[in-house]
């Protein structure tokens, strides 16, 4: 039981890495796609009875984060047709070594924090850390839109992680109401990454720099 | 009941102007909502609803002292709104109008949320729908604010999730039952888990300071503020900022419930100050009169901070400073907006001699400057007085003298702006005024009344919000 959980939160960890030595957009797209389904499996695994709630949760998790969200960023990196390379504001090398440094002070703060009994053996406020600090290095050591989207969906699913230490005691309904605001967000940025792109012709932030003192 | 109106007429109205027809038409339905809101705001001031609507929605003490200024201020944006949007017939309205009305149905609901995930859902979906009204421009500009406005935002807000989850694994930590609504976590006090209420506090002030503009996670502001419609500005320095304002507040009294109120109140009096001097030398060196409020957003948001950082009275002087902001922020950036209408420009190089352009706009504008930056007799001058009075109560000196410091590089660096704009020769750009741009009663109305009530709000503040305000205090203050 709390196996299997260990096993997909070391393989989302694992995947913050692969996220941050990727060379090419669609595959850090795939990336986080691939994250978000192990992410939103872990639910039926957490619980021990069947409730409509928690399969209805998962379910829309693995559907919007590993399907809705990477399709629509792949059309916005079509209709853009820009070039897969990343450029790299932080290079692929120093990102990865910054991000398993990340890690293991993850792991090690985990055990430094106080938990209950039944999560001392739990990866998870390890794994939720390490990717938010993955997510927020994407963010800011990658220069293409939709790169920065993929970094903020990676520390939303570090936020997601840690919900689930919560999934007992929390009304799914909040959960819920959450993935929406989520979805919503993803899609308001799909549409804004499009419109800069019309605007100016290029998906490249290092250009968004009209606007200063 | 008449608390969930509050949220669900606004909501309503986005959809019927989702659905409406005409772009002619269209903008009425912000004035008659924000008319109707309005109404049923100061409702809740007149009548308190002796228990709250709901353990996670309801009209509480807080809700009360601080709704009914962003409503009046909605009003005012709702009726400079349909003049404002009939100058830009090239601009679609439907989703800009849609969005305008969610935001307030959404900030009604913040204020109410009395539980932790509920107060979340309402602060993110604010932002959300603020996107459309920033870019309503459609200029390479504004879609780089938007921009910004959407990562530093959104990452604001998801470490405010996060702080939001390590303060439900304190409580159940603490043998909790995973109650959040902030009555229960409060009731559990001492009980929470320290480390982790620590961490939670540490990531929510960041999270929802993120959206107020506190140094120095104010970035996205001065961008925002500058490429959004006048109307929208307002709305973000006085109705969403304090949203996050009272987020703060409702998480604070956890923390000092918990037993880490000193740390709290000593963080957010730093991060308050601070922010003012990072505003004051901001304000220093800006040439962009748009930018200029914005930096002086970040100010009063400071303000605000080392307000509630200094609790009982320096926290009821905040509240009074909320209803000051709301109204003289208001009143700045409408009477801004007919400046820059006319101008046809935003900085000092070219931008002058407004007075002999748009006599009336200029002089609302230069009337707001005295307002904002303290000069009696506007409320600013008297919650600001209140705060430097509590600093010194309360044994902060050095606070009070660096926050009159700052006060004093603002008042530089703002009338340095102000007298620049309207002082002067007008440029030659600015003296053929485009006919459509001149000055109706309809743009200077809204202005004139908000500037108004922050006079009134100074010289004689109506004892109904004197008592609502002491209301709210108690019941942010720890005690039987």
């Amino acid at each position: 039981m709390s196996d299997w959980l260990n096993l997909l939160t070391g393989l989302a960890m694992g995947l913050n890495l692969v996220a941050l030595g990727t060379s090419r957009l669609p595959s850090l797209i795939r990336v986080a796609a691939v994250q978000g389904m192990v992410l939103g499996i872990m639910p039926l695994v957490i619980e021990h009875e069947f409730r409509v709630m928690v399969v209805v949760v998962s379910v829309a998790t693995v559907v919007m984060k590993g399907f809705v969200i990477p399709a629509l960023l792949r059309r916005a990196m079509r209709a853009a047709n820009i070039d897969r390379d990343l450029h790299p504001l932080i290079d692929f090398l120093p990102s990865l070594l910054l991000g398993a440094a990340g890690m293991i002070a993850a792991v090690l703060l985990a055990r430094w924090l106080p938990l209950l009994p039944e999560h001392q053996k739990s990866l998870l406020v390890a794994g939720s850390l390490a990717s938010v600090f993955t997510g927020l290095l994407l963010l800011i050591g990658r220069s293409k839109a939709i790169s920065q989207v993929c970094g903020y969906l990676i520390l939303e699913n570090g936020i997601y992680l840690f919900g689930l230490l919560l999934i007992h005691s929390v009304p799914l309904l909040v959960e819920g109401g959450i993935l929406l605001d989520l979805t919503v967000a993803v899609f308001v940025t799909g549409i804004i990454v499009d419109r800069i792109q019309r605007a100016f012709d290029s998906l490249d932030t290092r250009k968004l720099t009209v606007l200063r003192e | 009941m008449n608390e969930l109106l509050l949220l669900l007429l606004p909501l309503a109205a986005a959809v019927l102007a989702a659905l409406w027809p005409h772009d002619r038409s269209r903008p009425w339905l912000l004035p008659a909502t924000g008319t109707l809101h309005a109404g049923l705001a100061f409702g809740l001031l007149l009548h308190p609803p002796k228990t709250p609507f709901h353990d996670w929605l309801g009209g509480d003490p807080l809700a009360r002292a601080v709704l009914p200024a962003v409503s009046l201020l909605f009003l005012a944006c709702a009726a400079y709104g349909v003049p404002y949007l009939r100058l830009r017939p090239e601009r679609p309205n439907r989703v800009f109008i849609a969005g305008f009305l969610a935001a307030l149905g959404l900030i009604s609901a913040a204020h109410m949320a009395r539980h932790l995930g509920v107060l979340w859902i309402a602060v993110e979906a604010v932002t959300l729908c603020s996107v459309p009204l920033i870019h309503f421009n459609n200029t390479p500009r504004a879609f780089e604010a938007t921009w910004k406005y959407l990562l530093v935002g959104g990452t604001g807000i998801a470490l405010s999730l996060l702080g939001s989850f390590c303060l439900g694994y304190s409580s159940l930590h603490g043998g909790g039952t995973g109650d959040l609504t902030f009555a229960g976590l409060a009731a559990q006090g001492t009980g929470l888990s320290r480390p982790w209420v620590l961490a939670a506090w540490s990531l929510l002030l960041v999270g929802y300071g993120t959206k107020m503009g506190l140094a120095p996670m104010h970035t996205w502001k001065p961008d925002a503020y500058g490429e959004a419609p006048g109307i929208v500005g307002a709305m973000l320095a006085g109705g969403v900022t304090t949203v996050a304002f009272t987020a703060v507040l409702r998480v604070r009294a956890v923390v000092e419930a918990a037993g880490a109120g000193v740390v709290a109140n000593r963080t957010l009096m730093a991060i308050g100050l601070f922010s003012m001097l990072v505003a004051a030398l901001f304000l220093l060196s800006t040439r962009d009169f748009k930018r200029m409020l914005a930096y002086s957003s970040v100010e009063h948001m400071g303000i605000l901070s080392l307000g509630a950082a200094l609790g009982g009275a320096g926290l009821w002087a905040a509240f009074f400073h909320v209803w000051n902001n709301s109204m003289t922020k208001g009143a700045l950036f409408l009477s801004a907006g007919n400046i820059r209408r006319a101008a046809g420009g935003r900085t000092l190089d070219e931008v002058s001699g407004m007075s002999l352009v748009t006599p009336r706009s200029a002089a609302l504008f230069l009337a707001g400057l005295f307002a904002i930056t303290a000069c009696p007799p506007f409320g600013p001058f008297f919650s600001e007085l209140l705060i430097v009075k509590s600093a010194f109560a309360t044994g902060h000196g050095g606070a009070a003298a660096m926050f009159l410091g700052c006060l004093l590089l603002a008042f530089f660096g703002l009338t340095r702006v102000v007298f620049g704009v309207v002082d002067g020769r007008p440029k030659a750009a600015a003296r053929r005024v485009d006919p459509r741009f001149r000055e109706t009663l309809a743009v200077l109305l809204p202005p004139l009344v908000l500037l108004l009530l922050a006079l009134g709000l100074g010289l004689a503040t109506p004892e109904l919000l004197r008592e609502a305000w002491t209301a709210a205090v108690k019941q942010l203050s720890p005690g039987p």
